[in-house]
């Protein structure tokens, strides 16, 4: 059995700090369903394996889309990285697949670089024969992502954005409010994006009794159940993110200890941001 | 122990071997027993707690040779009994004692695959050491024949003579076995079919081979390049090695059998699935199961600050929770990685604790607190969400249980608070459902342990497994063991 060097093919920046990568990985591109991720890390020695979502796999290509923000130290370096890059680690494809199925009207609700992981799911449900309305929300127009893509399949897409350079200005959760008290009251939510955005997502779907389904990106190490880092607590129960997972009934989660669990390492990568800044700045400064 | 007592150690070892050397190793059995036991030099436990490097440095050939000669050699070998893998203790314990090292070796070899390995982890003191004639006729155990370092000697000893020679593999037979996971039973299944001459992939989901001993025993108790090595070796007899592979999730079991034409699988994936205590406040943040705490350090080499990019908590009173090999083996990472204060609370007493004896010796010189007949309550922590401190409770040792233990009994109102600022959980491991998620057919038993026969067949046509998958948390050996019954059965089965 032979692996291909997880090689960059193809790459474009979407927004300021917001990546789009497409990697060589024909044997996680045939397996991957829907709601999966992989782990990734960009040095075999030294690196830090982190989460990343599959936005799209192309199985004639033999890959996967990866879509992230470069906001910690990992993600800011594979930024970096030029087409023709091979990444050192690439396991996949982790997690339970979302279940899919014909229900009826279902709302996708995407935050930020959430709309990534969202869209395969949205694509899966409009697929299975539901009626599929999409909200998008960014803080501001350029960081609406995969628009295009959205508005190919999507029977609703709504846009909002903090500061209404595009769309509605609006949270996500207004429009949600507004179709979970109209006529046209989905039978299924689903929710990616930041934690706190999730949470209120939640909270407002809450009273109308709309089931709603939410895909949680915490700490991981290894994404195979030996850590138990990405633990989160649901109805109660400790689960793992990362077997377990990633995707659990919304109203069961505990929002608020996944936010401070997430919290973790902010004093240290902090830090590291620093001493990396530090040590780019003396490089440019010779 | 300082510099100058392992000098002292060495030229009593010297003189000592003069006498034997005079008598040409002819010895009567009053004359052995005389012999003092060899003391293993060890790093300076002010020095080594501040660094990862190995802790204990092995036998000089000198001190092999003297404490091989303290063996008795015995006509009914109680200590082969004692060997899961009943390696021929007393015969290359003969052969150490006259130095001829490579004959010692060779006969480990031919029961053993992982003797660096096994000398340095296997716990002697409750399998070969404690079956020793010489230690029961001295009446202590501490006393009886260093069988573990002697073995660690041999292997070392061939490691330093430059590349040891590639095991035989029988002509190409044509058939494919696929081995999930590169612990010591995936490694040892590998070794065996590919000596009978089968082509063998093994499949691991880290980045690295090695298992257990790769991303849990750490540095100082078990050198990575040891495991390379025995890695190294397999790929030159050409066993195909593929990393960041999930089988169950990249692959399912099945496609491997039914489309990439493998005629047998083993399935020696471990017991990965960290147990909590189920008490509160146990998702705080500075909360860790051992394995994400230790594969932090070790795997990922957060160590390393400013080097390594995985982060690892900067602790500095840090309670491990539980007495096993690895409640020390964090303990005592903890200690290297800064922390000022290192307390580990165990239930039982130090009788009962399920570390190895120079593991718990070791833990105590380098200034780990032991808190026995104590267990958490419960976590306490701040605002945020961080720890701050750990509510205990003690205990008292009752009646027996089913295991032959004393069962402890919580002190009612004896609750105290440590403050810590991280706690690490080392309470053992479930096995890992994934495999059970993504495979038909597989049995199971009620404790997620795969089911299957003594040769380690399964429910499933061509599947075997072996290791913690099967045993629940064990050992290197045991794993190893199964592996090498589970590799006789396959490659009985390819040949017919």
């Amino acid at each position: 059995m032979t692996i291909k060097p997880y090689t960059i093919l193809y790459k474009e920046q979407l927004s300021a700090s917001v990546f789009l990568m497409r990697i060589q990985a024909p044997h996680i591109a045939a397996e991957r369903q829907p709601g999966q991720f992989i782990l990734l890390s960009i040095n075999h020695e030294y690196g830090e394996r982190i989460p990343l979502t599959i936005a799209d796999a192309d199985t004639a290509e033999g890959s996967i889309t990866i879509i992230f923000q470069a906001v910690g130290f990992t993600t800011k370096q594979l930024a970096q990285l030029p087409v023709g890059a091979e990444l050192a680690v690439l396991v996949g494809p982790l997690g339970r697949p979302t279940h899919i199925e014909k229900i009826g009207h279902v709302v996708c609700v995407g935050g930020g670089v959430g709309v990534a992981p969202l869209h395969p799911i949205a694509k899966a449900f409009k697929q299975a024969g539901n009626r599929l309305t999409c909200i998008l929300g960014a803080r501001s127009r350029e960081l609406i992502i995969l628009e295009k893509q959205f508005t190919a399949f999507a029977d609703e897409l709504i846009i909002c954005t903090d500061d209404g350079s595009a769309g509605r200005k609006a949270l996500v959760t207004e429009p949600l409010q507004e179709l979970c008290q109209s006529a046209r009251k989905p039978d299924l939510a689903v929710a990616i994006g930041p934690p706190v955005m999730m949470k209120f997502c939640v909270e407002t779907v809450r009273p109308h009794d709309v089931p709603i389904v939410v895909s949680l990106n915490t700490i991981m190490v290894d994404g195979t159940g030996m850590c138990g880092g990405c633990r989160v607590t649901v109805g109660g129960e400790t689960k793992f993110v990362c077997v377990d997972g990633p995707e659990f009934d919304g109203l069961k989660v505990d929002f608020d200890g996944m936010i401070r669990r997430l919290q973790a390492y902010r004093p240290q990568e902090r830090r590291m941001d620093e001493e990396h800044e530090c040590k780019l700045s003396k490089l440019e400064q010779r | 122990m300082s510099e100058v007592d392992n000098t002292a150690l060495q030229t009593q070892a010297e003189s000592l071997l003069q006498n034997l050397k005079a008598k040409n190793f002819q010895l009567r059995g009053p004359e052995r027993m005389a012999i003092p036991s060899q003391v293993m030099p060890v790093q300076d436990p002010q020095e080594r707690r501040h660094n990862t490097s190995e802790v204990a440095l092995g036998y000089s050939p000198e001190q092999a040779m003297v404490e091989a000669n303290r063996c008795l050699q015995c006509k009914n070998q109680p200590c082969v009994e004692g060997c899961p893998v009943r390696l021929p203790i007393r015969d290359f314990i003969s052969r150490i004692a006259v130095g001829d090292f490579a004959q010692a070796i060779a006969l480990i070899k031919e029961s053993s695959l992982l003797p660096a390995v096994c000398g340095r982890v296997c716990p002697q003191e409750t399998q070969c050491q404690v079956q020793c004639t010489l230690g029961k006729a001295l009446k202590d155990i501490d006393k009886s024949v260093a069988i573990g370092r002697l073995e660690r000697f041999a292997a070392d000893w061939e490691r330093t003579q430059g590349a040891g020679k590639l095991p035989a593999c029988q002509p190409d037979t044509g058939k494919k076995v696929a081995v999930i996971g590169s612990g010591p039973a995936g490694l040892a299944v590998a070794a065996d079919c590919r000596r009978a001459g089968h082509s063998v992939t093994v499949f691991e989901a880290f980045h690295k081979f090695g298992g257990v001993m790769l991303y849990g025993i750490p540095e100082f108790r078990l050198p990575k390049a040891i495991v390379e090595a025995e890695v190294e070796t397999l790929r030159q007899m050409g066993v195909e090695l593929i990393p960041n592979f999930l089988v169950g999730r990249t692959r399912p079991l099945q496609s491997l059998l039914e489309q990439d034409g493998y005629d047998a699988a083993f399935i020696g994936i471990g017991a990965g699935l960290p147990n909590f205590m189920g008490i509160e406040g146990e998702n705080l943040v500075g909360v860790f199961s051992a394995n994400e705490y230790l594969t932090r350090a070790n795997l990922l080499k957060a160590y390393r600050r400013g080097v390594a990019a995985t982060p690892i908590v900067e602790a500095k009173r840090v309670a491990v929770l539980g007495g096993g090999n690895v409640a020390m083996d964090a303990a005592r990472t903890a200690l290297r990685l800064g922390a000022a204060e290192v307390h580990l609370i165990y239930r039982r007493s130090e009788k009962e604790m399920p570390a190895r004896v120079e593991e718990v010796s070791h833990a105590k010189e380098e200034g780990v607190q032991f808190h026995l007949l104590r267990n958490a309550k419960r976590i306490l922590g701040n605002e945020q969400g961080f720890v701050t401190a750990l509510e205990c409770l003690c205990y008292e040792l009752g009646e027996p249980d089913a295991s032959g233990r004393r069962s402890p009994v919580a002190v009612p109102g004896s609750e105290y608070i440590l403050p810590v600022d991280a706690v690490i959980v080392a309470i053992g491991n479930s096995s890992n459902p994934l495999i059970q998620q993504t495979t038909k057919g597989l049995e199971f038993n009620r404790r997620g342990n795969l089911i299957c026969g003594e040769d380690g067949r399964t429910s499933l046509a061509k599947v075997f497994a072996g290791g913690d998958i099967v045993l629940g948390a064990a050992t290197v050996i045991l794993a190893m063991g199964q592996g090498r019954r589970a590799a006789a059965a396959i490659n009985a089965m390819l040949s017919e």
